[in-house]
């Protein structure tokens, strides 16, 4: 369903990396590992269409996503290093709002559900009030709306995570997989997830 | 997508209300430049009422600029912009949602605070109609193309100023056409060719800057 | 089919710099025999003016400076437009050539705009139509150079450059007009350069040479430019 194609990405003058070809089907993970500075939120960025490769192509069902454009990100879910979360917002507000952007329905009780499921009550709190663990798990918790979206990109999703948050992240993640949806993540740390296909970068 | 845009709008919104002083500190600041002038100029009356028009404009101008640093900057640190990059409205309405939103917060309240300061002037009652109706149709503008501006620079080191230096020259028709509006309506004139020209230039770039601002926030989010 | 392939062959920047250089130095030499026979006919040949004596024959200079600065203006914009369609690099760098130029002309054109001034209106600003246009021409040049300065990555800083460059180009025409009706609404006892001495053959072959030489000495300035950028970049 993801095909990526002899991807290479240039950043400041730098060659980050090159000739970065995988294939993705359904119910597969992707592991992308490396080094701080190894390119794997630029890899990842890549994957979502934000930044444009220097060489090679990404293909989401059989098409360019150059052509699929808005299509496609329609059928993915992007969360990256920043929490995207405004802090003055509570954090039911920020889930709410980030669902509508994305152009899906949030009502009322999902999102709740949704909160609670990362063991968040979903009161009125500013997320600015949050510590850093519980703003990780308010931005986890889109994913617990984002069910009938079929690929999943994450950007360092265990970072800030204590052990339970791990464990319920991990349990999201591999849900997503039976379901037949598509994951890429990049991490430097071992997750403990399936993966199908490793790329490993190096700086 | 209308939605999309419309959250996006409501969502402005409610952060300006919750960061009352930000948008506050702008107006304040609006007032205190008009102020400045006859300080500087001297309070003969006559002079007064002649630059009114002028300075009340540049003052708006000066308000828009300082306000536009904020259009963007919040959202590209903290990663929302990212994600209305990739939601379901495009870019380009995306672009325009985000310009409305700044001139609600920041251009209407001008349109509401000039008739005060034109009191500070003792420009004649007649022309605060007029007053409001250029500052009406010419904030919208300034907030388009100051919001090229504002994602041209956006997440550059020293870019408050670069933004001034790339806007302001861009501001200068509407500045003149405003301000001008209320000369002519000073002098006994219509001023109907030039508010026409100002709801022309706001048509013109509610309909072609959000592809602007679209294309340099690509440029700047890559 | 056969000449966008070969256009395209010259995008890229190693094999435009040799062509450049041929450039460069064909059109300096003519700009230096065109900028002579222009002098010549400015300042020898052209009759002298009936109101303004010899002081007049600065527009030699500084009408060609002001048609240059706003040309160079629309080049400039053509070169970001082409760049950010088909994503060159030597687009983006042409651009970034001519900007410079285009700035120094438009300088010119308001230095000898006040040299001329003084003698003849007393003062060495006025706020004239054409000059005022020009100032704000020279501030949208300051701000493409500045853009592209402050930005690192040199592809965002041509790409985000060239963004300025269209967005100034459409405004050109409305900055230009609305100057225009300004000056009229505040002329009072101001005068326009734009009311200048009725045009013998002689003047009017002067100022095209003129014209013609700066062009072909920002031809050779833009390449050489250009081929700085491209070694830089290499």
């Amino acid at each position: 369903m993801l095909e990526a194609r002899n991807l290479e990405c240039e950043r400041g003058g730098r060659r980050l990396f090159s000739a970065v070809s995988f294939s993705l089907g359904p119910g597969e993970a992707l592991r992308i590992a490396g080094a701080n500075g190894s390119g794997k939120t630029s890899l990842l960025r890549i994957l979502c269409g934000l930044l444009p490769p220097s060489g090679g192509e990404v293909r989401w069902q059989a098409s360019p996503i150059n052509a699929l454009q808005e299509d496609y990100a329609r059928q993915l879910v992007y969360l990256g290093h920043a929490a995207a979360l405004k802090d003055e917002l509570s954090a039911a507000e920020n889930l709410r709002i980030a669902c509508r952007i994305a152009g899906a329905a949030a009502p009322e009780a999902s999102v709740r559900q949704a909160l609670a499921r990362f063991g968040l009550d979903g009161g009125q709190a500013a997320v600015k009030r949050l510590s850093q663990g519980q703003r990780r798990r308010a931005a986890l918790a889109r994913l617990a709306l984002s069910q009938a979206v079929p690929l999943w990109l994450l950007d360092e999703p265990l970072s800030a995570l204590d052990p339970q948050g791990v464990e319920l992240l991990k349990a999201m993640l591999l849900e997503h997989l039976e379901r037949g949806g598509v994951l890429a993540y990049a991490t430097h740390q071992d997750a403990g997830i399936p993966a199908a296909r490793v790329v490993e970068l190096h700086a | 997508m209308l939605d999309a845009a419309l959250c996006i709008v409501y969502r402005d919104l409610l952060l300006a209300l919750r960061r009352r002083g930000d948008v506050a500190t702008a107006l304040l600041f609006f007032v205190i430049v008009a102020s400045l002038f006859p300080l500087g100029i001297g309070a003969e009356p006559n002079l007064l009422r002649a630059i009114a028009p002028g300075v009340i404009w540049v003052a708006a101008l000066l308000s828009t600029l300082l306000s536009l640093g904020r259009l963007f900057a919040a959202d590209h640190a903290d990663g929302t912009l990212e994600q209305m990059l990739l939601g379901a409205a495009p870019l380009g309405v995306v672009a325009a949602a985000k310009g409305l939103a700044h001139w609600l917060v920041s251009g209407l309240p001008l349109v509401v605070i000039a008739p005060v300061l034109a009191v500070q002037y003792d420009l004649p009652e007649s022309l605060y109609g007029v007053l409001a109706l250029s500052l009406l149709l010419g904030t919208p503008v300034l907030s388009m193309i100051g919001a090229i501006g504002a994602a041209l620079t956006l997440g550059i080191r020293g870019g408050g100023v670069l933004l001034s230096l790339l806007v302001l020259p861009l501001f200068v028709p509407v500045l003149i056409m405003g301000a001008g509006s209320v000369e002519m309506a000073a002098a006994g004139l219509e001023p109907d060719a030039q508010l026409l020209i100002l709801g022309a230039l706001a048509v013109f770039s509610a309909a072609f800057a959000p592809w602007a601002i679209a294309a340099a926030l690509r440029i700047s989010l890559e | 089919m056969t000449t966008a392939v070969r256009w395209f062959w010259f995008a890229s920047p190693h094999t435009f710099f040799p062509l450049a250089g041929r450039i460069a130095r064909w059109c300096a030499a003519g700009a230096a025999l065109l900028a002579l026979a222009g002098l010549y006919v400015g300042f020898g040949v052209a009759p002298t003016d009936a109101q303004q004596g010899e002081v007049y024959r600065i527009i030699f200079i500084h009408v060609p400076a002001a048609w240059m600065s706003m040309f160079l203006y629309l080049v400039m914009a053509f070169w970001a437009a082409l760049g950010l369609a088909f994503n060159t690099r030597l687009s983006g760098m042409m651009a970034q050539a001519l900007a410079p130029t285009g700035a120094l002309f438009t300088f010119i054109a308001l230095w000898t705009g006040a040299l001329w001034g003084k003698p003849t209106w007393g003062t060495y600003w006025v706020w004239d139509a054409r000059l005022t246009s020009e100032l704000i021409l020279l501030f949208l040049y300051f701000g493409f150079m500045a853009l592209h300065a402050s930005i690192d990555d040199p592809r965002r800083a041509d790409r985000a450059a060239a963004v300025l460059a269209l967005v100034g180009a459409v405004n050109v025409p409305i900055i230009y007009y609305s100057v225009q009706w300004w000056n009229t609404l505040h002329q009072g006892a101001s005068v326009s350069f734009t009311k200048a001495p009725s045009m013998a053959a002689a003047m009017f072959a002067g100022m095209m040479l003129m014209a013609a030489a700066f062009w072909l000495y920002s031809i050779a300035v833009a390449m050489v430019r250009v081929r700085c950028m491209i070694l830089e970049r290499q």
